[in-house]
């Protein structure tokens, strides 16, 4: 299996649209493309459980090496683990939905598809890469074409709003630019080969100093507290395939780096700092739902909770335990999947309804039947439905944290359950007056229920959150020895 | 023995009409739907009865002791070694008990459904969600493991939360139904605190060995479970009180129940069967699970549950004597016949005769199950006749109503423990355990059944009695046979499931004992029983203003428990006021205005530090030399301070 087809097929089909003479023929080169990348993620899933029945054991499977910078050690060094075939299966299906959604985006076609192909080229890059600098340049990849998104086909407040997020994200790429050459300078060998740095020790001093920039930088991205303030705005002014890629991807980016670069290279500072991370990821939990509890907005909502959600990532990774991090990546890809289906079903009933908010609408299930049972699917799996991914994740974010028995963990593992009333109020608040209740307004009786890619992205994305959902096995198994492979480095008790 | 295939079908085709109904129901199967429902559910009861037949009466004893079998076991989710969630199949006793129950009564609901909801535009919907709920009551009650059992409570509260809210255009069906699920789920955060702590302690969720590892005071799981953890408490005291309250909250005990009443917002059948017979008892069903680790390895947490049950069981009783409401009173009925379960749990001890009150527990719920069911059903049959669910507008009806009428007579006589009907005898077993154990829960209880003859006597009467009906227009009669035929075959079982000898069949550790039923010990509450009907027949046989009369006497207390003791208020005022006003709304201005104001001061500020250093690029040669000058001469003398300092 070659990985780097899974960079290639975005890259050519991304040159192919620049080349295209109408829309027509973008759309369906992205289609086309995206369909391929889904079918080669599901290949890569099969060839890599393949590999391990058949006693593969090493580290990252699939890999490929070529110099890239030789006087820095710079190489294009690309391999896969568990965890990063859930994300890049994670990316494969949003994408293929994103593209399916933006259907009818009528304002510069061309130039549209061709950003929504570089961003997921960014993610798929970043995904695979095990070198520290290949892997923060397809970070910067996917950071750019979020701003022209927003700035080009967003709505509402959207050039304040692309501003935000861009310098936001931006401010945490420049922390992690620091944190990774730390750790290229003071590792000693003077490699950014990740394989490598993960069997050499890293001064405590260093650690201490720099983990803290590569887990906020990376956190960024992800949303921690206090630095999630660019997830409401972007959000709610992105077009609806850029609020999936945002939230369904690109959080996933920081969450990922979080574990693999920060946690993986500098276990001791991990140990050390984890309280602040749990107190961090508590807060943005608790508090994400409080105030997602006001919002009026879907968009609004559905970000606020996003911070919330995304709350129990850095929970999994604070809490260092194997099942708590095997968790934080169910998280991720259960979010992921689900996040982009909620702003794409948004995205459906603002285009109707032209209203995002929750008051002005009401007793859409009886116009817009198939749109509706989205929302309550979309809804049940946020606030953490059995048979949903999001309960599974959740599940095993709890059963991990509370492995810990000290009683601060002890604590903050009680405060994030209770997010699950919260969520639910706010969750039933928003879903019970949007599609129940009487209709609030008479133009909605001729609006059309959705239409065949709307259905087909739609039903795409509840295949994967039901996959989750019922058979949680195969994913817990898949990202398991990654998990432990974490854990093997953490410290048991903190040398100081 | 028992084959996995049969015992799996017995959820899984409820499960596929769910899956059938709601994916193709409105476009393919129309009116076809309730057949289909109906059908998957005819099989699953009799695969049902053949398993309960099988297990009580051929295989299931082994030594003079039912066993437990786990009959299927897949494991769905491994947290770390040992702590796995698996999905299974348990066969004991009160397993197999519920089997029977819940598909019997749906069974039930699924043929007077289709008389009751006929014309209904989501007819399919109906029929779909009732599968759904009733695949996840099964799967509920079979549950081998904790975490099972948590997964599939969740399901049937969104069954419940779906069904509660069918007439989704009505304002106060939704808020009742997203009342119910929150309220429910509240309870829940203590469940899965609870599954928490006990799987921490016993270092498993598998049912058997965690209650095994519980219950055996020389294992190493014990000594860490039973040592003091917080507040005084010991950790498996907390893990059982945490999970007690979810199934207080499911089972709607004081004060966790405040959605039940509200839940009568749902079709008519719909309460009878969640909200009276199956999901509401699943809290009963929760403790009577875990019942062993309860009674012998932490019997303060069994007094909770008593205490509970009986200020419950009181409670409602009096609030149910105020409504008018039909199915209120009923829901009211319901919350406190439950109370009697749960503190028949309350009082009972484990093993032989000390496990008296676990054994009447069971056997309530299952009388109960028949009798309310039919009360709501018949219920749901004067409702459809009237159009009304007020008592005001009902009266004289058991001259157009003759076989709903009778049904429901039998029913409110088994209720009110009158012999030799169903209720009777469970209810007389459940005083006896109390007796020997609290005299002053016996006094409770005692009070209750008291109150229960009068209230639904007073129910009776004003139904099919009291004044004249006089009919508005037209009127159809009682509904066809499919409404009438579940009634008939319910009011069989109000009547005559007092003879099962379940003190041979369901018992705390399996060993059938013997109960002998004092003649002496039966006097007084039958005599409370029938004081009670006497008094509902002075005060409602015909029309009078004697009831008017008491109430305005008591008016303080009568309009509080009119008002159901403003125990709503209390909680409206808490989510209103204390969550939305001092947690929701600080969160959201805190976020807007410190978090994400210090973001953009930090944006506008930097706009302005750019704007103060652009005005040095003046483009004045003049100035540029000053500054290389004043730049030089300060380098300078930095670099000299620097060398005399080494």
């Amino acid at each position: 299996m070659n990985l780097s087809l899974l960079i290639l097929i975005p890259l050519v089909a991304a040159i192919i649209v620049l080349l295209s003479r109408n829309a027509q023929q973008v759309k369906w080169i992205s289609l086309l493309a995206s369909v391929a990348q889904l079918g080669l993620s599901l290949f890569l899933l099969s060839a890599f459980m393949g590999e391990r029945a058949n006693g593969n054991v090493s580290q990252m499977l699939f890999e490929q090496r070529y110099s890239w910078f030789a006087p820095l050690n710079i190489e294009y060094y690309i391999g896969v683990d568990g965890i990063s075939i859930s994300m890049i299966l994670l990316t494969a299906f949003v994408v293929l939905a994103g593209v399916l959604v933006s259907w009818n985006v009528e304002k510069m076609t061309k130039e549209f598809y061709f950003l929504l192909l570089l961003l997921s080229l960014g993610a798929y890059g970043f995904f695979i890469s095990l070198d520290l600098f290949t892997l923060f340049f397809f970070l910067e990849i996917a950071v750019i074409p979020k701003y022209l998104l927003i700035g080009i086909w967003g709505s509402g407040n959207k050039e304040y709003s692309a501003n935000k997020l861009a310098l936001m994200l931006m401010g945490g790429s420049a922390l992690v630019l620091v944190g990774l050459f730390a750790i290229y300078f003071m590792s000693g060998i003077h490699s950014f080969d990740m394989v490598k740095l993960s069997q050499v020790h890293i001064a405590i001093e260093v650690q201490k100093i720099f983990f803290p920039m590569l887990f906020v930088g990376f956190g960024v991205f992800t949303a921690i507290f206090p630095f999630h303030t660019w997830v409401p705005d972007g959000h709610s002014s992105a077009p609806t395939a850029g609020s999936m890629f945002l939230a369904g991807i690109s959080m996933k980016l920081g969450g990922y780096g979080c574990m693999r670069v920060a946690t993986y290279l500098m276990p001791e500072a991990a140990k050390e700092y984890a309280p602040i991370i749990v107190i961090l990821a508590a807060i943005a939990i608790l508090y994400g739902a409080f105030a997602t509890m006001m919002q009026k907005d879907l968009k609004y909502i559905n970000a606020y909770s996003s911070v919330s959600h995304c709350g129990f990532v850095l929970l999994g990774i604070g809490m260092l335990t194997k099942t708590s991090i095997e968790g934080a990546v169910m998280q991720m890809v259960s979010h992921g999947l689900m996040t982009a289906l909620f702003f794409a079903v948004i995205g459906m009933i603002y285009e109707r309804t032209h209203t995002r908010k929750v008051e002005e609408l009401g007793g859409l299930l009886k116009i817009m039947p198939f749109v509706c049972s989205v929302l309550f699917i979309v809804g049940l799996c946020s606030l953490g439905l059995p048979g949903f991914s999001g309960f599974v994740a959740e599940m095993t974010v709890f059963m991990g944290s509370w492995q810990n028995p000290e009683m601060f963990y002890r604590v903050a593992t009680i405060a994030a359950c209770m997010s699950i009333v919260v969520t639910a109020v706010y969750i039933l608040r928003a879903v019970g007056k949007t599609a129940m209740g009487p209709i609030t307004n008479q133009h909605f009786l001729e609006l059309k229920d959705a239409a065949w890619n709307e259905r087909l992205a739609a039903i795409i994305l509840v295949l994967g959150i039901v996959a989750i959902g019922i058979a949680p096995f195969w994913l817990s198994d898949l990202v398991s020895p990654g998990a432990e492979l974490i854990m093997s480095r953490i410290p048991t008790v903190i040398i100081n | 023995m028992f084959d996995k295939l049969t015992l799996s079908l017995i959820p899984l085709l409820p499960l596929l009409s769910f899956l059938m109904l709601g994916l193709f129901g409105r476009k393919v199967f129309k009116n076809f739907s309730g057949i289909i429902g109906t059908g998957a559910l005819l099989v699953s009861a009799g695969l049902s009865l053949s398993t309960a037949y099988n297990y009580f009466f051929v295989s299931g004893k082994v030594d003079g002791v039912y066993q437990k079998i786990t009959a299927l076991k897949i494991s769905w989710l491994e947290f770390s070694p040992g702590v796995s969630i698996d999905i299974g199949i348990l066969l004991d006793p009160i397993s197999v008990m519920m089997l029977v129950v819940v598909t019997f009564v749906s069974l039930m609901v699924h043929i007077y459904s289709l008389g009751y909801m006929k014309g209904e535009e989501r007819f399919s919907t109906y029929y779909a969600f009732l599968g759904l709920f009733t695949f996840s009551m099964l799967g509920l009650v079979m549950s081998s493991n904790i975490f099972q059992i948590y997964i599939f409570w969740e399901l049937v509260g969104v069954s419940s939360f779906l069904l509660i809210g069918y007439y989704f255009d009505k304002p106060s069906a939704v808020a009742a139904a997203k009342k119910a699920f929150i309220v429910t789920r509240f309870a829940d955060l203590g469940f899965l605190i609870g599954i928490l702590v006990l799987s921490f302690n016993a270092h498993t969720l598998d049912f058997e060995t965690l209650i095994q590892r519980l219950t055996d005071p020389n294992s190493e799981y014990m000594r860490s479970a039973i040592a003091p953890a917080f507040l005084g408490f010991s950790s498996l005291t907390w893990g059982l009180m945490l999970v007690f309250i979810g199934g207080a909250g499911k089972s709607a005990m004081f004060p966790l129940h405040i959605w039940l009443p509200d839940a009568m917002e749902g079709p008519t059948p719909v309460s009878a069967l969640i909200h009276a017979a199956t999901m509401v008892v699943a809290g009963v069903f929760l403790v009577g699970r875990l019942f062993p680790v309860f009674a012998i390895s932490c019997p303060g947490a069994l007094e909770l549950v008593a205490y509970t049950g009986a200020l419950s069981a009181l409670f409602a009783a009096i609030i149910a004597c105020t409504q008018t409401d039909i199915k209120r009173v009923l829901a009211y009925s319901t919350m406190s016949q439950i109370g009697y379960m749960m503190f028949a749990l309350g009082v009972s001890g484990y093993g032989n005769e000390d496990g008296l009150g676990y054994m009447a527990s069971m056997f309530h719920l299952f009388t109960h199950a028949m009798f309310k069911a039919l009360l709501f059903l018949g219920a749901g049959a004067v409702i459809h006749f009237v159009h009304s669910n007020e008592m005001n507008d009902m009266g004289g009806l058991r001259k157009h109503m003759p076989i709903t009428h009778i049904t429901f007579l039998i029913a409110c006589l088994a209720i009110a423990g009158v012999p030799p009907l169903a209720g009777f005898f469970s209810k007389e077993e459940i005083l006896l355990a109390a007796f020997h154990h609290n005299k002053l829960i016996y006094g409770i209880a005692l009070i209750t059944s008291g109150i229960t003859a009068f209230y639904m006597f007073r129910l009776y009467f004003n139904i099919f009695w009291s004044k004249e009906f006089h009919s508005h227009g037209e009127h159809h009669g009682e509904g066809g046979i499919v409404m009438m035929l579940p009634l008939i075959l319910l009011s069989l079982g109000a009547a005559f499931a007092g003879f099962i000898p379940f003190s041979q069949l369901v018992t705390s550790d399996g060993k059938p004992f013997e109960t002998v039923l004092h003649l002496s010990f039966s006097v007084a509450p039958v005599l409370l029983g029938l004081a009670g009907i006497f008094i509902a027949l002075r005060l409602y046989k015909t029309q009078n203003d004697i009831a008017n009369k008491i109430s305005s006497s008591l008016s303080g207390f009568y309009s509080s428990a009119y008002h159901k003791f403003y125990i709503d208020e209390v909680y409206l005022f808490i989510t209103h006021k204390v969550i939305f006003n001092l947690l929701g709304k600080p969160a959201a201005w805190f976020d807007k205005t410190i978090v994400d104001g210090f973001i953009n001061r930090l944006g506008s500020s930097s706009e302005k530090i750019s704007e103060e250093t652009k005005t040095l690029q003046s483009g004045q040669v003049q100035q540029y030399a000053a500054y290389f000058l004043a730049g030089a001469i300060g380098l300078g003398i930095i670099f000299i301070y620097v060398l005399t300092l080494k």
